[in-house]
C-alpha cells in the first residue's frame, strides 16, 4: 500500500459510521417541538448578542457623542475607515500581528507535537503543561512583565550584550521598526502553547498502524510528517487557526499595557481604536462603525478558514 | 447547503434587532434642566430633612483614600440628617460608567467630572451639570478659588467654551508640572540652581559635559512629553496665547515662530544628549523611579510624584517652577478631577453644601495632612516633609501669580492623541518641529471651525 493509499483507506474507514447515523434521520421530537427547546437559549443569545450587534450596526450609522441626541450621518463613519490612513494603518497592523498570532505558533506548534509526539519523552504531561502555561496567565499580567523585559535596560538587552550583539539593543517598545514586532512575538509567546497542545492531543489519536503501514513503504520522518500526521490533524489545525486569528484581530489589552499604540501610530490597532473613540474621544458612531468592520473581517476570515478545512477534509 | 437556516435565522434576528432599536441614540436621555435653576440656595445643611446623597468618586488610592474617609466621617458626624451612599471606582472605570449613569434616569447627585471636553464639556452640551454660580455666591467660593483655579471647571452654558463661562465643578487638589532637582548631584557636579530659563539651559549642557544625565524622560506611554513640551513652550510663548491653544478657543495658531522655537529646542536636547536615551522606549514609572535611585539630575514632572519622591530622596530632592526667561513664571498645571452636581438631583442643595464641606478651610488641612497638595489656601497649609513645602510654595506661588496654563491635550476631544503621538515623533525626529506645529494646527483648526 502506497502512503497515500493508507490515507484514503483511513478516510473511508469512518465514512460508513457517518452514514448510519444519516439514514438513521434526525432522531428525537418533530422539527416544531425541537426549536421549541431552542427557544430559551436563542432568547439569552438574542438578548446579550443579536441586539447588541444591531445596536452597534445602527450607531454606526450616527455621529453620536455618547450622550447627546445623535444626527444621522449615513456612511461617513464607514467611509472614514477607509479614508483615514491612520486607521487603515491600524487594520493592516492587526493583518501583521496575524502572522504573528497564528502563521508562527502554528509553524512552531507543528514542530514541537511531532517532536514530543514521536519521541515519546519522558514526562510528556510536565513538558505539555510548561508549553502551555501562558496560556493560564491573564494578558494584562503578560503586558506588564514583557514591557519589563522589552524596556531600555531590560532583561533582552542584557542578554544581547552578554553575547555581544549591543549593536542590535533597544527601547523595544520605542522602536518604530521593532515595535510591531516586538509586541507581535509576545503573541507568539502566548499561543505557542495552545497551538501545541491542541495539535497534541490530535496527532495523539492518530492510530499507530498508519505511521507502520507508512515505514513499511519506505517513508522517513519527514515523509510521514506529510503524508500522515499533517493530513490527520487538519481539523485541529483549523481549530488553531481559527482561535489565534481571531485573538490577533481583537488585540486589545496587549497594544494597552505595553505601548497605547505608540511609538507614533506604528501599533495601533483596530480594537484599540475602538476603544479610545468610544471611552476616551467620544465618538461612539465612529466607533461602532470601526467595531462592525472588524467584526465582518473576523466573520469573513474565520469562515473562510473553516470552509477551507471542511472541504479539503470531505 | 447545511449552514443556510442558520444564516437566515442569524439574519432575520440582526433585522429585528435594529428594528427594535430604531430610535436615534441618545433620544431617550432628555437634556436635563434648560433653564438654569434661580432664587435663594439654602446652606445649612441641618436644616433640609433626612436627605441621601449618593456619591461617585475615584478616590481610592493612598492619601486621596484617606483624605475622603476622613471628611466624610467628619461630614456625616456634623450632619447625621444626610446620609452619604459612597460608590467608589477607579479612575479608568468612572471615566466609562458615568456617561450612561448621567443619561440615565438615576444618576448620581454629586461626582467627579474629569475636566476637558469628552467629560465635562460633553455633560454641560446635554445639561447634565448644575451651573454652580449661585453656590460659589453663596458659599463664597470665587474668593478662595482664583480665577487661574476656576478656569478649568469652567464652561459656557452650551459647553462650546472652555476656560471661561460657568462654574461647573469644584477641584479639592491642584496640579502643576515643575522640575524636581536631585540637589546633591547639582552640588556635586559644581552647578547652582538655576534662576532664569537660559540658566537653566546652560546647566543642562555642563551636567552632560560632566558626564551627567540632565533630563530625565520615559515616553514610552506617550503623555509625558507633553508636559516637558508644555513646560518648554511656556517659556517662549505668551501664557494667553497657549491658553487659546491649551482650551480649544477659537483665534489661536500652532504655526507661529514661537511654538516653532519650543519645538526646536526639544529637539535640540535630543540631539545634544540631555534627554534619556532610548526615551520613547523607557516607561514613565521606571524613569521616575530611576530618578529616585539617583539617575539624572532633572525631572520635569507633576506634583503628584512628590509622596513618592519626597519618601525615597529626603533632603537630596527640591521641587520648583520651571525657571522663567521673562521674570514672570508660567507652568503647566491644572486642578484634580472637580466635583460636580448633577442635574437631574433632587437634592442639589444639600449636594453643594457637601461639596463645600470636603472643600473647606478645614478640608484643606486634611488634604495636607494626607499627603494631597490642597488647592486653596496653600501657602497657608503645614506640609508633610521639606519636599511637600517647596511643592506647596510652588503651587501657591503660580495660583497666585496667575502662572498656571492648561494641559495641551485638553485643547480637543481628539488632541491628546494627536499630541501625544506627534511629540514620539518629534523626539525619535520622524517629524521636523514644522510638520510636527502642522499636524497640531490640523487638529486644533478642524476642531474650532466644527465648534462654532
Amino acid at each position: 500500500m502506497s502512503t497515500q493509499q493508507v490515507a484514503r483507506a483511513r478516510r473511508t474507514s469512518t465514512s460508513p459510521a457517518r452514514a448510519r447515523t444519516r439514514s438513521a434521520g434526525p432522531p428525537g421530537e418533530p422539527r416544531r417541538i425541537a426549536y421549541l427547546y431552542l427557544l430559551p437559549a436563542f432568547l439569552v443569545y438574542a438578548a446579550f448578542l443579536l441586539y447588541p450587534l444591531g445596536r452597534a450596526v445602527q450607531i454606526s450609522l450616527y455621529d453620536w457623542d455618547g450622550n447627546t441626541l445623535a444626527t444621522w450621518a449615513g456612511l461617513d463613519n464607514y467611509a472614514e475607515v477607509v479614508t483615514d490612513p491612520a486607521l487603515r494603518a491600524a487594520f493592516g497592523h492587526a493583518l501583521v500581528l496575524v502572522f504573528f498570532y497564528a502563521v508562527l505558533p502554528l509553524v512552531v506548534g507543528l514542530g514541537l507535537a511531532s517532536i514530543l509526539n514521536r519521541a515519546r519523552v519522558r514526562g510528556l504531561p510536565f513538558f505539555r503543561t510548561v508549553i502551555f502555561l501562558p496560556q493560564v496567565v491573564a494578558m494584562v499580567v503578560i503586558g506588564v512583565a514583557w514591557r519589563r523585559l522589552y524596556a531600555p535596560d531590560g532583561s533582552v538587552n542584557d542578554l544581547l550584550r552578554a553575547v555581544g550583539l549591543d549593536s542590535l539593543a533597544r527601547g523595544w517598545l520605542g522602536d518604530y521598526t521593532a515595535a510591531l514586532p516586538a509586541v507581535g512575538f509576545i503573541g507568539t509567546w502566548f499561543e505557542i502553547g495552545l497551538v501545541t497542545v491542541l495539535l497534541l492531543a490530535g496527532m495523539g489519536r492518530i492510530p499507530g498502524e498508519l505511521y507502520e503501514a507508512a515505514r513499511l513503504d519506505g517513508a522517513g520522518p519527514v515523509r510521514e510528517f506529510f503524508a500522515v500526521t499533517l493530513p490527520s490533524v487538519r481539523g485541529e489545525i483549523a481549530v488553531a487557526l481559527t482561535l489565534t486569528v481571531i485573538a490577533a484581530l481583537r488585540t486589545f489589552d496587549l497594544v494597552y499595557i505595553t505601548t497605547r499604540g505608540g511609538p507614533g501610530q506604528s501599533t495601533s490597532v483596530p480594537s484599540f481604536e475602538v476603544y479610545n473613540r468610544a471611552f476616551q474621544q467620544g465618538r461612539v458612531g465612529s466607533a461602532a462603525a470601526v467595531a462592525v468592520v472588524l467584526t465582518l473581517i473576523i466573520f469573513v476570515i474565520s469562515f473562510g478558514i473553516t470552509r477551507v478545512a471542511e472541504r479539503e477534509g470531505a | 447547503m447545511r449552514s443556510r437556516p442558520t444564516t437566515l435565522l442569524a439574519a432575520a434576528g440582526l433585522i429585528g434587532a435594529v428594528a427594535l432599536s430604531a430610535c436615534a441614540p441618545g433620544s431617550n436621555s432628555d437634556s436635563g434642566k434648560s433653564s438654569a435653576p434661580t432664587g435663594q440656595v439654602s446652606t445649612d445643611p441641618s436644616k433640609m430633612g433626612d436627605v441621601t446623597l449618593t456619591v461617585w468618586d475615584q478616590e481610592i488610592r493612598g492619601g486621596q483614600k484617606a483624605q475622603i474617609t476622613e471628611l466624610n466621617k467628619e461630614f456625616q458626624a456634623k450632619y447625621p440628617n444626610i446620609k452619604l451612599d459612597r460608590v467608589s471606582r477607579s479612575t479608568d472605570d468612572l471615566n466609562t460608567t458615568l456617561k450612561l449613569a448621567l443619561s440615565g434616569n438615576t444618576p448620581p447627585d454629586v461626582f467627579q467630572a474629569n475636566n476637558g471636553r469628552p467629560q465635562m464639556g460633553s455633560f454641560v452640551k446635554a445639561g447634565q451639570l448644575v451651573p454652580l454660580d449661585r453656590y460659589a455666591d453663596a458659599y463664597g467660593w470665587k474668593d478662595r478659588y482664583p480665577e487661574s483655579v476656576r478656569q478649568y471647571s469652567s464652561y459656557s452654558t452650551d459647553g462650546k467654551t472652555f476656560g471661561t463661562g460657568s462654574l461647573y465643578g469644584l477641584p479639592q487638589v491642584g496640579e502643576v508640572v515643575g522640575i524636581y532637582v536631585n540637589k546633591a548631584k547639582l552640588q556635586k557636579a559644581g552647578v547652582s540652581m538655576p534662576q532664569t530659563w537660559d540658566q537653566f539651559q546652560q546647566s543642562l549642557a555642563t551636567l552632560k559635559a560632566k558626564g551627567e544625565l540632565p533630563l530625565v524622560l520615559g515616553n514610552l506611554d506617550k503623555w509625558p512629553a507633553i508636559h516637558v513640551f508644555g513646560t518648554v513652550q511656556a517659556q517662549n510663548v505668551q501664557p494667553d496665547a497657549i491658553r487659546k491653544l491649551g482650551f480649544g478657543q477659537k483665534g489661536g495658531s500652532w504655526t507661529t515662530p514661537e511654538n516653532t522655537k519650543a519645538a526646536q529646542t526639544l529637539v535640540d536636547w535630543v540631539d545634544k544628549g540631555y534627554l534619556s536615551k532610548d526615551v520613547n522606549g523607557l516607561g514613565y514609572d521606571p524613569a521616575w523611579q530611576g530618578f529616585a535611585k539617583g539617575k539624572g539630575v532633572y525631572l520635569i514632572a507633576g506634583t503628584w510624584l512628590q509622596a513618592d519622591l519626597g519618601k525615597q530622596m529626603g533632603n537630596d530632592v527640591t521641587f520648583v517652577l520651571p525657571p522663567s526667561a521673562s521674570g514672570s513664571p508660567a507652568a503647566t498645571g491644572g486642578t484634580g478631577i472637580p466635583w460636580a452636581i448633577s442635574s437631574k438631583s433632587k437634592h442639589p442643595d444639600a449636594a453643594a453644601a457637601y461639596i463645600n464641606f470636603i472643600t473647606s478651610k478645614d478640608a484643606m488641612a486634611v488634604l495636607a495632612k494626607t499627603d494631597n497638595l490642597p488647592i486653596a489656601d496653600t501657602a497657608a497649609q503645614q506640609a508633610p516633609n521639606a519636599l511637600g513645602k517647596d511643592v506647596f510654595a510652588a503651587f501657591g506661588t503660580a495660583v497666585q501669580k496667575n502662572a498656571l496654563v492648561p494641559y495641551l491635550d485638553y485643547a480637543t476631544p481628539t488632541m491628546s492623541d494627536t499630541i501625544g503621538a506627534a511629540l514620539q515623533d518629534l523626539l525619535a525626529k520622524k517629524a521636523t518641529p514644522q510638520q510636527f506645529l502642522d499636524t497640531l494646527e490640523k487638529d486644533y483648526s478642524s476642531f474650532v471651525s466644527s465648534n462654532q
